[in-house]
């Protein structure tokens, strides 16, 4: 466990959270939402759980991103509010 | 058609990768006992392979080596390897996925082990693939809603 490492991926995370939700383009914030995924990602294996971790880096930041991307392409791609 | 479907760079890089993708896909389910990775894992990394194929050569395309039907059996046929693996165990008289009672062709029973739960690795990773594909072809626009994007896009 490197903290400083730690530390900076976990302030990483709660600004792409926050950016996420908080921005009105639509495929921007699914873009930040798959950055979020991917740090989540090495985070979950920075804490020895390979497995989650992989899963993680597969499911939530390939397909998911695919399928909301997918999803706006049927759709405006703008937030109302 | 937009203009990153007609790119050549894409298309080629698109055709070299998704073999690759595969293997690795396979790779992942069947070393899903041993290490990280699983038959979950692996078969959402193969469909993402076939799903970045349908992504760049239409839907049309993905379809005709995905059809419905085929998805249909597929998806099926993954559940029964997986279920009929647990119920097998039951006729010997194990629990469900109790492996080692079975007794096929007289190996040690913890090789038994290793072997069925590739069996049910494989089950998973073809159900989650399929299901993973056909998600991506019922959310995508078809080829006629796009033609009709653009035409009213066009008026």
């Amino acid at each position: 466990m490197i903290w400083i490492l730690d530390f900076t991926m976990l302030l990483f995370l709660v600004v792409c959270a926050i950016a996420a939700i908080s921005i009105k383009d639509l495929l921007s914030a699914v873009i930040i939402l798959s950055a979020y995924s991917l740090v989540m990602a090495i985070v979950w294996v920075e804490m020895q759980s390979v497995d989650v971790g992989f899963t993680e880096a597969a499911v939530g930041a390939g397909i998911t991103t695919v399928l909301f991307i997918a999803t706006l392409a049927r759709t405006e791609g703008r937030s109302e509010d | 058609m937009s203009g990153i479907q007609e790119s050549v760079v894409i298309r080629t890089v698109v055709r070299i990768m998704v073999p690759f993708i595969e293997i690795f896909a396979l790779y992942v389910i069947m070393h899903g006992a041993s290490g990280p990775g699983g038959g979950f894992q692996g078969g959402v990394i193969f469909g993402a392979g076939i799903i970045l194929f349908t992504m760049i050569y239409g839907i049309k395309e993905g379809k005709q080596r995905m059809s419905n039907k085929l998805s249909r059996i597929l998806s099926s046929t993954g559940l029964s390897i997986y279920a009929g693996t647990g119920l097998l165990c039951m006729v010997f008289g194990g629990m469900f996925l109790q492996y080692n009672v079975v007794p096929l062709l007289s190996l040690d029973p913890a090789n038994v082990s290793k072997i069925l739960i590739d069996v049910v690795e494989i089950g998973i990773g073809i159900t989650v693939l399929v299901i993973m594909i056909s998600l991506f072809f019922d959310i995508s626009p078809s080829e006629e809603d796009e033609l009709q994007l653009s035409e009213e896009e066009e008026q």
